[in-house]
Parts: structure tokens; sequence; C-alpha cells
């Protein structure tokens, strides 16, 4: 039943006077149906004492092999059927991973903790984290058995890579039960965007890798022996070395693997949509300075609150397709943003919902506006910084001018297309900026005349003009301004964006 | 001089400036009567170095026939570059690094400093071709360079300056004792 040939009898013989537990074994034979390793330890036991020792069909044999204590091996010999010379337990190659956390008790306790963490989803990745040490381990009965000279034969039909990984063993004797305890399908990996994590860790035997980093790296440069070092320093060791090196078959240990608490990790979510700001008093990001609140609220956080809460999420990414300052507000169809949600324990919702949510972010302040909320997918949100240096903007600026004027003087403005500006990056960003020139275009202006000192401008811009550097000059570095287009001086004393010119993300309609 | 249209500009709100500098002054730089320098120091650290209103070349309807920003053999400041967004490169200047030399029409000939330390950003090229900007708007159009100080001595880089109230009292007594300038 579990396809163990008659040739394997020497390789599993061998294995089981290392102290190899039998899964191990089941292994190393190369057996590659995943419900073998699901039987009880008990019955995979049995049945490979049965199949190694023909002649003790006996009741005596048999007696011998249900009785003895249920990890312990038995010393498969022709000459003598005396119990294992083991004192302990532990199987030197899987150090326990593949004993007792294979039995159910164990998939219940990963259960238990997922279910604790209260996540909603139908489907699940199992990933699972051992020991660096484990690699090591695993190469030195292999490199024992390829001088068996019926291992190397088996081998050389079916590569070593045939043998069983340690992690694919576990897995397939988990995967069932914790499947059946959380009510949804164990898929392979990328295909559902939950992830269980298990990690094993084995203290004891931690510094098994320092003569791997002596022997290949010729220093220990690192304290902590990553997985991938390890992986590496063992393809460019050669087995001569490995062999003098390390003990074949691997030292006993005195303790099993520890598992750490079972962490669950959900990919995030987006979520996007378009905003207003109304206010002139609201930071589109939080605003610290020295660990210091510079002033209350933020776009983000009004936005990302709601579905923070909702999601039951971890915590947020807010981009946007660009910002506007403070003191700027938003207006028409607003700006396009996206919220990366991460790690939400509940992911589905319906159009109703997010209608709903949409509701809620709009009821919760009168300072920002949402709309066409909804769940799109991490691409798309790339769609949304395309706009940031593409698409135009349209803005309307209460102007200030030192002469005095009157209608017919604005006039020219209208007449005026796509005119050419150099910006030197503006001073009030220069310190988080690099100094250069920026070429932009205004594509077109209209005024709205107000008094001899006032009016309303409304242009339409190239994505990336810094408008009130365009009205007041920044010290003569953005030229030309309108200071220069109305021979006076100006000031810009508010600003509205219009509009946002991207047609991302799609309109929900009401 | 003061006509109804000024009056009405006066009442509008704070200027550019106003909303977002400091001005801090140095006067009488290297005992230099009257050389006094502003320095505008934005909120987010950044100083633009002009001339106050006081200073000489300010003064008198002078002219100005030449601008040098090489200021020895070895170094212009038309060469200052700076690159990325930490600014590397640029020139480090300390209180009394010069930045130009400046010749008036009646031959006098005036040093430009820095009066803070941090790094050279850069120098004004416009009035370079416009010399008459400095004359005509030396807080804005006509400034003469702007230095980006250490993160760490964003606040200290202003001791030893004056605060425009300091300032005035200085010029305040001058006038008193009928310095000329």
């Amino acid at each position: 039943m579990l396809s163990l040939k008659e040739k394997d009898r020497p390789i599993v013989r061998k294995l089981l006077c290392a102290g190899c537990c039998v899964r191990c074994v089941l292994r190393f034979c190369c057996v590659g149906t995943s419900s073998a390793y699901r039987r009880s330890y008990q019955e995979l036991l049995a049945f490979i004492s049965e199949e190694n020792s023909p002649q003790s069909h006996d009741a005596s044999g048999e007696e011998k092999s249900s009785d003895a204590p249920p990890n312990k091996r038995m010393r498969i010999d022709e000459d003598s059927v005396t119990a294992a010379q083991t004192d302990s337990d532990i199987c030197p190659v899987c150090l326990g991973v593949l004993q007792d956390f294979c039995d159910p008790g164990f998939a219940e306790q990963v259960s238990d903790a997922v279910k604790k963490q209260q996540y909603e989803f139908d489907s699940l990745v199992l990933t699972v984290s051992l020991p660096a040490q484990l690699s090591v381990r695993e190469v030195s009965p292999a490199a024992s058995l390829l001088n068996d000279s019926q291992y190397l034969e088996k081998s050389m039909c079916l590569g070593k890579d045939d043998v069983i990984q340690v992690k694919d063993a576990f897995k397939w004797a988990v995967q069932g039960k914790i499947g059946q305890e959380l009510g949804a399908a164990v898929v392979a990996n990328v295909s559902s965007p939950c992830e269980v994590s298990i990690s094993f860790i084995h203290p004891e035997t931690e510094e098994d890798c320092h003569f791997l980093y002596v022997a290949v790296f010729l220093s220990v440069s690192q304290s902590v022996f990553t997985r991938m070092a390890v992986v590496k320093a063992l393809e460019k060791i050669s087995e001569e070395k490995f062999s003098r090196h390390y003990p074949c078959p691997p030292k006993k240990a005195n303790t099993r693997c520890t598992a750490l608490d079972t962490t669950c990790l959900h990919t995030s979510v987006f979520i996007a949509g378009r905003y207003n700001k109304f206010s002139r008093e609201l930071p589109q990001t939080p605003w610290v300075i020295d660990g210091e609140r510079r002033m209350d609220g933020s776009v983000e956080e009004l936005i990302a609150a709601p579905l923070l809460s909702s999601f039951r999420a971890d915590g947020f990414n807010f981009s946007s397709s660009g910002r506007e300052d403070v003191d700027v507000r938003t207006l028409g169809n607003g700006r396009p943003f996206a919220v990366e949600l991460l790690n939400p324990h509940r992911a589905k919702f319906n159009r109703a919902e997010i209608k709903q949510l949409q509701e809620t972010i709009n009821q919760s302040s009168d300072k920002i506006r949402v709309r066409d909320l909804q769940i799109v997918t991490r691409d798309a949100t790339s769609r949304m910084k395309e706009g940031e240096e593409e698409k135009t903007k349209t803005y309307s600026a209460l102007i200030w001018t030192q002469k005095a004027i009157e209608s017919p003087d604005l006039e020219f403005l209208a007449n005026i297309k796509d005119l050419r500006i150099a910006q030197k990056t503006p001073l009030r960003v220069l310190h988080r900026r690099p100094l250069a020139v920026r070429q932009r275009l205004v594509h077109s202006m209209t005024t709205i005349y107000l008094d001899k000192h006032h009016f309303t401008l409304k242009l339409c811009t190239q994505a990336g003009t810094y408008i009130k550097e365009f009205v007041h000059g920044d010290f003569g570095r953005t030229k030309p301004n309108l200071c220069d287009l109305m021979k006076t001086d100006a000031d810009i004393l508010e600003l509205d964006v219009e509009s946002v010119d991207i047609d991302w993300p799609p309109a929900i309609p009401d | 001089m003061v006509d109804a249209d000024m009056e009405d500009s006066e009442k509008k709100a704070p200027s550019v400036i106003d909303r977002y500098f400091t001005r801090w002054y140095k006067t009488d730089l290297k005992g230099k009567a009257c050389e006094d320098h502003c320095i505008l120091q934005h909120s987010n650290r950044i100083c633009v170095i002009t001339l106050a209103e006081s200073h000489p070349i300010l003064q008198n309807g002078r002219k100005i026939k030449n601008i040098n920003y090489q200021i020895s053999d070895g170094c212009s400041r038309l060469k200052n570059k700076v690159s990325g967004k930490s600014k590397r490169g640029g020139q480090f200047l300390t209180e009394f690094a010069p930045l130009c030399r400046i010749t008036c029409t009646d031959e006098k000939e005036y040093t430009i400093f820095s009066c803070i330390r941090g790094r050279l950003l850069e120098v004004n090229e416009a009035i370079l071709n416009k010399p008459d900007l400095l004359l005509e708007k030396p807080s804005t159009e006509g400034y003469i360079a702007v230095i980006l100080p250490k993160f760490e001595e964003s606040k200290s880089v202003t001791e030893g300056l004056l605060t425009r109230e300091q300032y005035e009292e200085v010029l305040t007594k001058r006038n008193q004792q009928e310095e000329p300038c």
C-alpha cells in the first residue's frame, strides 16, 4: 500500500538503524503519495517493521511491533530483534517535525490559532518554515546512502531530487486536518490570498551550520545563519569535505523542534476612489514635525479610518494622483486616490457594502467627500500614477495685484495659449527636492474681474506646474510669471483645484 | 508719497515673504559701516541672502557697474553645482565667506557675505544680466544667493543675527548719530 519495493529494504534498514522516523524513511524511498504521510505513526511503523522483517510475521514479532512504545524504532535485523539502541526518540533528520507535529493534535492547535485571529476566507495557503540545520541533516543520510550501491542505482534512475522534501511531507500530513477544522480548501501558493505560516526552530542545533561557514566561506561572518546562506554553502561544498566535517548519520538531538506561534497574513486589498477637500486647513497626510502634530486630521486618515475598521486591517498605505497643499481645496470630480489595506481580516465586500462605506466616510466629516469608491487590483493603481505626469489639471486662483486694474486690463490673458514657463524648484519645497528647472505649459487662462486689486484667474496647466509660484514668481525663479505678464507685483490669496483630468478610477453611478 | 492706490494695496494680506519667511539681519559686515545684509529664513530652514534696505549700494541713486561671482582664483560661485535631494556638491560656506563683489559706477566696491553657515544652493544669475533688479527689488528678484543650513543647525544658524526689531534699533541709533552711508 505504501509502494515500498524489495530494493528499498536495505535503505529502510539503514535509515532505521540511524534512528530515522518512519516518515523520513518514506521520504528517502521517494514515496510520493501524499496520503501515505497522513497515516498515523503507529500504522506506518507497523507497516515498515512488517516489510522489513518477513521472518517476524510470527506472533512474537507482531506483538513486539504493536506493544513497543510508538516512537521507539525497532532494530530491524535478522539476527537480533531487540529494542532500538536509541535513547532519544527524536529523528535526527527531521528533528521531530515529521513525528508528533504530524498528529491531528497539532493540526488542531494550528487551526485554533487561526480561528482566534478571526479571518474570513474560503481558502488558504500553508507555508512552513524550517530551521536551516535541517538542510544539513538532510544531506547527511543521502551522502551515506550514496555509498550504498543499491541507493545509488535507485537514485540514478530517479535523481536525488526525487527524495521528498521535509516541507512537502509535513504539509501532506497536516493540510487535510487543517482544512477540515477551518472549513477551507488548502491550496498551492499564490492561489489564495490568505497565508497561514507555521515556523519551527531548533535552538539546540543552531551551531550545526558553523562548520559550513568555516569550510566554504573560511570564516564565520555572521551570527545568524540564513536558510539561503546554508543552501548556497551546501551547493558549494564537496561531498568529501562534507563527510569529513559532519557525522553520517547526523548526531542525535535531545530535544525536538519547537513550533513558534502560527501566524496568518492576508494579501493587501486595494480600495480606490476620488476625493474632494473642502477645508483650507487640512493636510493630505498627517503633519508631524519632531514627533509633534502640527495640525489635526488629514485627508488620508479621514478616508482610511472607516476602511480600516470594516476590513479589519492592520494598517494602510495611502497614495494619490498628485497632492494639494493644506490651504488648497479640491473641487469638481475630485482627485483619484488608492488605499492599500494591509492584512485585512475581512476582504469580501459587495457593491452595496462598499457604497455604504462611502456613505460612512462622507458622513464622518464635512471637510472631505469621497466618490466612486471601489475595490481594485494592485496593478490598477499604476494607472493612477500615470496621471501625475501626463494629465492636465485646472485651477481657480484669487489674485491680488499691487497696481490698480480695470476689467480690460485682464483681457489679454485669455488670448495666451500654451505659454511655456521655466520653474526652478520652488524655495518652499527646495529642502526636500533636488534643485532643477522644470519646463511646463500653461495651456489656457480665463479671468473674472473682482475689483481694483483682485480678480479670479482660472488656468489649465500641464501636470506638475507650481501654480503659486507662477503667480508670485518665487523671487523671479519662475519665468515668465504672472507679475511679468501683468507688469505688477501680484500674489495668490486662494487656490482651488477645479479638476484632475484622469478618467480613473471608473465612475460609479449613484 | 501715498496715493489712494497705495493705500488700497497696503490693506492686503501678508506678502509671500511675510507668510513664509522670518527676516534676520547682520549689520556693518566686517566692520564696514552700514554694509547690512538681510537673511530671509524660510520655515523649511532654507535661507535667501539679500541686501538690507540700508546697504550703501541701495542709497543715493547708485548704479551698478559690475557684479562678480569669481571671488578668488580658484573659486567662482557660478561654478557651484548641487545634485540630488541632499544637494551634494554645493560649496560649504561659513559666515564670512564672500558670495560676490559688486562694483558701482562710482568705483566703490562692496563684498556681499554669506552671513550664515550652510551649503550654497544657487546664486542669482539674473542680476548678472540685469543689475537693476538688485536696485529695484533687493528683497525678491534681486536676491544674491540661496543657502541650505545643515539640518542640525537649522535653528542655531540665526544665533548672532539681529531680529527685525533689533535691526530697526540699529537704524534709529545711526540716524541719531547721523552716520553717512
